[in-house]
C-alpha cells in the first residue's frame, strides 16, 4: 500500500464524516424548528462538554497506540474527591487542588504501569476503571454531596462570555492546544511515531517511555478537571458519577477515524465526530427518541463507519481489476 | 528437582499459584468471619461463580485468538430477558428446549460480532463495542419497559438454583454449578486436543502466519463468536433462573467483571496463551473475595471494587515480570539434554573460538 492510498482513504474518511454532519443537521433542521436556536446549540455542548473535553487528549492516547478506559472511573473519583474535602470544611481552592492533584496521581499509576512495567493498557486501565470507581464509593458510600458555594454553581451552569459557558471556552481553548500540539510540535511528532511502530521510535533515540508517562498524567489531570466540572454542573456529587462514561469518550475518537493500533488520527476528524454524536443525540431527543435507542444508533454508526469504507475499497478492487483481484 | 520443573508447564505453576492463593484467602476470612466453614457460604461463591464462569469460558476462547468481545453483559442480559418473556408466554416450554433457545439467541448475536470483525475487518474492539450498545438497545425497546418478574415464570426454572446435583458430605452440589463445570471441562478438552482448539492457539499467537500456513482464520472466527455467543445465552439462562426478576439493565457492567476474570485467571490479552481452567480459578477467586469482603466487618463493603482493580494489577504484574522469566528458562531447558542453560552456554562459548580459529 503505497502513501497517496493512504492519504486518499484519509481524504475519504474526513470528507465521509463531513457528509454525514451535513445530512445530520439537514435531518435535524426539518425536524424540529428549534434546533437551529442559539440556545439549542449551546445546550448540545454543554450536556456533554465533560465528555468531548476528555475525548481530545483520548485522541493522543489512542493516536499512541494506547488505550485509558479509567477515564471516566478518574472523572467520578475526582469529582468524589472534591465533594469530600470540600464537605469535611476545607476551602474551594484546597478542594480542586486535592482532585486535580488525585486525577494526575491516578493517571501515573496507569502510566507507570503501562510505560515502565510493559502491562498491556487495556488490562492496566481496566483494573484502574475498577478500581477508582471503588475509591470513589468508599469516599461517598451511598451518600451524595451537594451544596456547594453559588459561585461554583454557577461557573458549570450559567453562562460566562455571551452565550458560552466555562466548560464550553474551556473545550475551545483545549482544542486549539491539541491541535498546536499535535500537529505543530515535536511532542506531537513523537506521539504518532510511537504509535506507529515502539521500537522504531526508541532506536530513534524517542523516549517512548516518558512520553507514554507523560500522556497518562495528561489524561488523568483532563479527566479530573472534567470530574470537576459536572460537579459543578450537577451541583452534587454520587458514587456514580460519569460511570459508563468511557464508551461515549472512546466511541467519539474512534468515529472521528482514528486508529485503535495507532499511529493515525487527526483532531478534524475527531472534531467532525463530536459534532455529529452531539447533534444526532439532539436530533433524536427533539424527536423523542430515548437515550437507550440513542446509544444503538452510535454503535451503529461506529461499526458502519469502519466497515463501510473496507466494503468500498473491496468493492473498488473487484472492480478495477476483476482478473488480478486474487492475487496481491 | 530439575525433572519435575521441566515436566510442569509455567502456565500449570500460575494455575496452581492461583489455588494456593485461593485457599490463602479462605483461610484468612476463615479465621475473620464468624461460621464462614458453613456450607452456605460455599453454595453463595459457587452459585454466582456459576453464570461468570460459562461466560468467562466464552472469552476466554475469544481472547487467546487475540480478540476480544465486549459485548457479553449485553448478550446475557438479552437472552435472559427474552427467555424470560418466551416463557412466561408458554410456561409448558420444557427445561431443555429453554436452555437450546437461549443458546441459540447468543450463539445469533455472536455470528453478528464475528462476522462483522472476520469478513467486515472491523476490528473486534470497535465491533463489540458497538454491540454492546447495539444490542442493549435493542433489548430496551424490545421491552416496552416491561420487567420480567419471578411470579410470572414456571416453577421449575425458579426452583433451579436450589436443585441439588448430588451430595457430597455436607456439601451439596448444585445442579447449575454442575452445568457450569461441565462446560469450562469441555471446552478445556476441546481447546487441548481438537484441531479446531489448537489452531486457536496459533491464531493468537501471530494471525498473519496462521493465515499463511492455510489456516481457516475467518471461518474460525465467526465460529469462536459463535460459542462464546450461545455460552452467553447460558449464563443467560442462569441468570434468569438465579434472579427471576429481570429488568433491561439485566448483566450491565457484565464484561468488566468477566475480562477481569479471564485476565487474572492468567490468559494472556494479547492472545497465543491461557486456558480455561485458569479462568474458571480467576472466576472462583473474584468471586470468592466479592462474597467474603461483603461480610467482613473491619473494612466496609465499599472497599470491594477498590480491592478488586488491585488485585487484577497484582495479578497482571506477577504474570508479566515471574512467568515470562520462567518460560524462557523453562523453553531453554526442555529444548536439549544438556541441562543446564550454563553449560549450553559453554558449548557456544568453545563454538565461537573454533570457528575463530
Amino acid at each position: 500500500m503505497n502513501r497517496k492510498s493512504l492519504i486518499d482513504r484519509l481524504l475519504q474518511w474526513e470528507t465521509l464524516l463531513a457528509i454525514i454532519f451535513v445530512v445530520v443537521v439537514l435531518i435535524n433542521i426539518s425536524l424540529s424548528p428549534f434546533y437551529l436556536s442559539l440556545q439549542n446549540q449551546v445546550n448540545l455542548f454543554h450536556l456533554s462538554i465533560e465528555k468531548i473535553i476528555v475525548a481530545l487528549v483520548m485522541t493522543l492516547i489512542i493516536i499512541n497506540a494506547e488505550i485509558d478506559l479509567s477515564v471516566a472511573s478518574i472523572m467520578g473519583l475526582a469529582a468524589c474527591v472534591f465533594a469530600f474535602v470540600w464537605d469535611d470544611g476545607f476551602t474551594l481552592g484546597t478542594a480542586i487542588s486535592a482532585a486535580l492533584l488525585v486525577g494526575a496521581l491516578a493517571g501515573a499509576i496507569n502510566g507507570f504501569f503501562v510505560a515502565y512495567v510493559g502491562l498491556p493498557s487495556l488490562v492496566v486501565t481496566l483494573a484502574g476503571l475498577i478500581a477508582y470507581r471503588g475509591l470513589a464509593r468508599v469516599l461517598v458510600e451511598d451518600r451524595s454531596i451537594g451544596d456547594f458555594p453559588e459561585g461554583f454553581d454557577a461557573l458549570g451552569q450559567d453562562p460566562l462570555f455571551g452565550p458560552l459557558t466555562f466548560g464550553i471556552i474551556l473545550f475551545f481553548i483545549g482544542l486549539a492546544i491539541m491541535i498546536v500540539v499535535l500537529q505543530r510540535s515535536g511532542f506531537g511528532r513523537k506521539t504518532y511515531v510511537v504509535g506507529n511502530s515502539i521500537e522504531v521510535a526508541e532506536y530513534s533515540g524517542v523516549n517512548a517511555k516518558r512520553l507514554k508517562m507523560i500522556l497518562f498524567i495528561l489524561s488523568g489531570l483532563v479527566s479530573a478537571i472534567a470530574g470537576i466540572l459536572i460537579a459543578a454542573r450537577l451541583g452534587a456529587v454520587r458514587g456514580s458519577t460519569a460511570e459508563g462514561f468511557e464508551l461515549d469518550i472512546i466511541t467519539m475518537v474512534l468515529l472521528g477515524g482514528v486508529s485503535i493500533f495507532g499511529g493515525s488520527g487527526t483532531l478534524t476528524g475527531v472534531g467532525l465526530a463530536i459534532l455529529i454524536i452531539l447533534n444526532m443525540r439532539n436530533g433524536m431527543s427533539l424527536a423523542n427518541v430515548s437515550g437507550n435507542a440513542q446509544t444503538g444508533v452510535i454503535g451503529l454508526l461506529l461499526i458502519l463507519s469502519v466497515l463501510v469504507p473496507n466494503l468500498l475499497q473491496w468493492v473498488q478492487t473487484k472492480l478495477n481489476d476483476p482478473r488480478t483481484s486474487g492475487q496481491t | 528437582m530439575n525433572q519435575f520443573w521441566r515436566n510442569i508447564r509455567p502456565e500449570q505453576l500460575r494455575e496452581l499459584s492461583l489455588v494456593l492463593i485461593i485457599a490463602l484467602a479462605v483461610l484468612f476470612f476463615g479465621s475473620q468471619i464468624e461460621n464462614y466453614y458453613h456450607p452456605r457460604t460455599f453454595n453463595r461463591i459457587a452459585s454466582s461463580v456459576a453464570i461468570l464462569a460459562v461466560v468467562a469460558a466464552g472469552q476466554t476462547l475469544v481472547v487467546i485468538m487475540r480478540n476480544i468481545d465486549l459485548s457479553v453483559g449485553s448478550i446475557v442480559g438479552f437472552t435472559a430477558y427474552f427467555t424470560g418473556r418466551i416463557l412466561v408466554n408458554s410456561p409448558e416450554m420444557s427445561p431443555v428446549a429453554a436452555i437450546i433457545l437461549a443458546m441459540l439467541m447468543g450463539g445469533g448475536l455472536g455470528v453478528i460480532n464475528g462476522l462483522i470483525i472476520a469478513y467486515g475487518n472491523v476490528p473486534a474492539i470497535i465491533t463489540t463495542l458497538g454491540t454492546l450498545a447495539i444490542y442493549r438497545a435493542v433489548l430496551v425497546n424490545g421491552a416496552n419497559a416491561e420487567s420480567i418478574i419471578t411470579s410470572a415464570l414456571p416453577t421449575w426454572l425458579v426452583d433451579l438454583p436450589r436443585l441439588n446435583a448430588f451430595t457430597f458430605g455436607e456439601i451439596q452440589i448444585r445442579a447449575v454449578v454442575l452445568l457450569a463445570l461441565i462446560v469450562v471441562i469441555i471446552f478445556q478438552l476441546a481447546v487441548t486436543f481438537l484441531p479446531w482448539g489448537r489452531r486457536l492457539y496459533a491464531i493468537g499467537s501471530n494471525p498473519h502466519a496462521a493465515e499463511m500456513a492455510g489456516l481457516p482464520v475467518k471461518r474460525t472466527t465467526v465460529s469462536v463468536y459463535a460459542i462464546c455467543g450461545a455460552l452467553c445465552g447460558i449464563g443467560g439462562f442462569l441468570f434468569l433462573a438465579r434472579f427471576g426478576t429481570i429488568t433491561v439493565v439485566a448483566a450491565q457492567g457484565m464484561e468488566l467483571q468477566v475480562v477481569a476474570a479471564v485476565v487474572v485467571g492468567g490468559v494472556n490479552i494479547f492472545g497465543g496463551s491461557g486456558s480455561l481452567i485458569g479462568a474458571l480459578l480467576g472466576t472462583i477467586l473474584i468471586a470468592t473475595l466479592e462474597q467474603s469482603l461483603l461480610r467482613w466487618r473491619v473494612i466496609s463493603e465499599f472497599w470491594r471494587d477498590a480491592v478488586l482493580g488491585l488485585l487484577i494489577l497484582l495479578a497482571v504484574t506477577t504474570d508479566s515480570l515471574i512467568l515470562k522469566n520462567l518460560r524462557s528458562w523453562w523453553g531453554r531447558s526442555t529444548q536439549t539434554d544438556s541441562p543446564s542453560p550454563a553449560t549450553h552456554q559453554a558449548e557456544i562459548e568453545v563454538e565461537i573460538e573454533e570457528v575463530a580459529s
